[in-house]
C-alpha cells in the first residue's frame, strides 16, 4: 500500500542512462543536437542516442543493439 | 462492427448466444470442431469487453452462460501457452528480470517478417500482412490498459507513461491505433475496426486472445506486462525495416509514418517496459517474476508461430 508514503519516496530522476543503451530524458520540451539544430519534443519521455550510430540522431532508434558492445 | 463468420459448431453457438442473450437458453455449448473454431469463439467473446458488436446483445459480456464458455476456452488457451514454456525451475531473482527479458529476446530465433518486408515481399504479401496485423493494431495497447489498476505504484506510473504515448500524448491524431487506421486507408485497405477478422489466421487470433486474456485477468498481470515488454523490445528495429520495405514498394505515406513512429517510440518504450514496469513489478511482487518471463516468452513464441504460418502460406502455390 502507498498509504503514508511521501511524494519523494521513489527515485524518479529526470535523466536516466541505460547500460549499453540510450539516455531517457523526461519533461524536456526541446533538444539541441550537436549541429545546433533544435528538435521539439512532443513526448513526456524521449530516448537520446548515446552510441552515435542511430539513423535519426539525436533520438535512439535501437541501432545500439546491433553494434558490438565495447 | 458485426460479429465474425462462424468457423464451426462452437463459434456458431457463440454467435447465436450473443445475438440472443436473455432470450432463453440454447442448451450447452458444443465442443469446438477445430482450433480455428475455438480461437474465433474466444476472440468473439473477448471482443465483448472492447468495443463489442452491433449485432450482439449489450448484456452478453457478463451473461453467466457466456462467461462459462469464455472461462473454459481461456483455461484451454492458458494450458496450451504454459505447456510451450519452460519454467526456469527456481523463481528468477527480481533484480534479474530486465536482463532475463533481454536474454529471452536475444535468444529468439523465429523467422523475421520485417526482414522479408524489407528485402523481398511483394505488394500482395505486404497487404496480407497488414490485414493480419490490423486485428491487433486497431486496438493497439488496449489490452495493457486493463492492467493499470492492478499494479503497484512504480509499475503503474511507468505503464501510464508508456500508454500515454501509445494513446497519442493526448492528441487523437497521434493515437497509434488511429495512425494505423490512416495507414490502412493509405494503402487501399479497409480501416474500420475489425474489418479483416474473417481473414484472420488462427495464429493471428491466438496472439490476440493471449493478449486479451492476460489483460483481463488480475492473476495474469505479470504475464501481461512481460508480454508488453517483449513486444516493445522487438519493435523498434523491425519497424525500421518495414519502413524501408514499404518505401521499396513505393508506399511512403501514412502507413510508413505509423511504422516510423514506432522506430522512435518503441526505442523509448522498451526501456520503460523492461525496467520501470517489469523490473519494479518483480521487486514489489517477487512472485510475478516468473509470470513476467512466461508472458514475454509467449509473445515471442506466438509471433514466431504467426511468422511461420505467413511464410508457409506464401510458399504454397496459389
Ligand atoms: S543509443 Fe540507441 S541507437 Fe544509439
Ligand atoms: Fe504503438
Ligand atoms: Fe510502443
Amino acid at each position: 500500500m502507498s498509504g503514508g508514503k511521501r511524494a519523494d519516496d521513489f527515485d524518479h530522476p529526470d535523466v536516466v542512462i541505460y547500460p549499453d543503451g540510450p539516455m531517457l530524458v523526461r519533461g524536456a520540451t526541446s533538444i539541441r543536437d550537436e549541429d545546433g539544430t533544435v528538435h521539439p519534443v512532443v513526448r513526456p519521455v524521449v530516448a537520446l542516442c548515446r552510441c552515435d550510430k542511430s539513423s535519426r540522431l539525436p533520438w535512439c532508434d535501437g541501432t545500439h543493439k546491433v553494434i558490438p558492445r565495447q | 462492427m458485426r460479429m465474425p463468420k462462424p468457423r464451426g459448431g462452437l463459434s456458431e453457438w457463440v454467435i447465436n448466444r450473443l445475438a440472443s442473450t436473455g432470450e432463453g437458453s440454447l442448451g450447452p455449448a458444443p465442443v469446438a470442431d477445430s482450433w480455428a473454431d475455438e480461437v474465433i469463439s474466444l476472440w468473439t467473446l473477448h471482443e465483448l469487453s472492447y468495443r463489442g458488436f452491433e449485432d450482439a446483445s449489450d448484456h452478453a459480456e457478463w451473461d453467466p452462460e457466456v462467461l462459462v464458455v469464455r472461462h473454459s476456452l481461456e483455461l484451454v488457451l492458458e494450458e496450451r501457452l504454459r505447456s510451450r514454456w519452460e519454467h526456469p525451475g527456481t523463481d528468477p531473482d527480481a533484480a534479474d528480470v530486465p536482463a532475463s527479458l533481454e536474454a529471452l529476446v536475444d535468444a529468439d530465433d523465429g523467422p523475421s517478417l520485417a526482414d522479408h518486408v524489407r528485402r523481398q515481399a511483394d505488394l500482395e504479401q505486404v497487404l496480407e500482412l497488414l490485414r493480419q496485423r490490423s486485428i491487433y493494431h486497431l486496438k493497439e495497447s488496449d489490452p495493457s490498459a486493463w492492467v493499470v489498476p492492478r499494479l503497484p505504484v512504480r509499475a503503474k506510473a511507468a505503464l501510464m507513461a508508456l500508454q500515454y504515448d501509445e494513446y497519442g500524448d493526448g492528441d487523437p491524431n497521434r493515437l497509434h491505433a488511429h495512425l494505423f487506421a490512416r495507414g490502412l486507408e493509405d494503402v487501399g485497405l479497409r480501416s474500420e475496426y475489425g474489418a479483416y477478422v474473417d481473414d484472420a489466421l488462427p495464429e493471428t487470433l491466438e496472439m490476440n486472445n493471449a493478449a486479451s486474456m492476460f489483460g483481463l485477468h488480475r492473476r495474469l498481470r505479470g504475464a501481461a506486462m512481460g508480454h508488453l515488454a517483449a513486444f516493445e523490445m522487438t519493435s523498434s528495429l523491425p519497424s525500421r525495416k518495414i519502413v524501408q520495405g514499404l518505401g521499396r514498394l513505393g508506399l511512403d505515406g501514412p502507413m510508413a509514418a505509423y511504422y516510423d513512429e514506432h522506430v522512435e517510440a518503441d526505442a523509448i518504450h522498451e526501456h520503460l517496459a523492461a525496467r520501470d514496469i517489469c523490473g519494479t513489478l518483480a521487486q514489489d511482487e517477487p512472485d510475478q517474476a516468473a509470470q513476467i518471463l512466461f508472458g514475454a516468452f509467449t509473445c515471442l513464441d506466438l509471433e514466431g508461430r504467426f511468422a511461420r504460418a505467413m511464410f508457409s502460406a506464401w510458399e504454397q502455390p496459389s
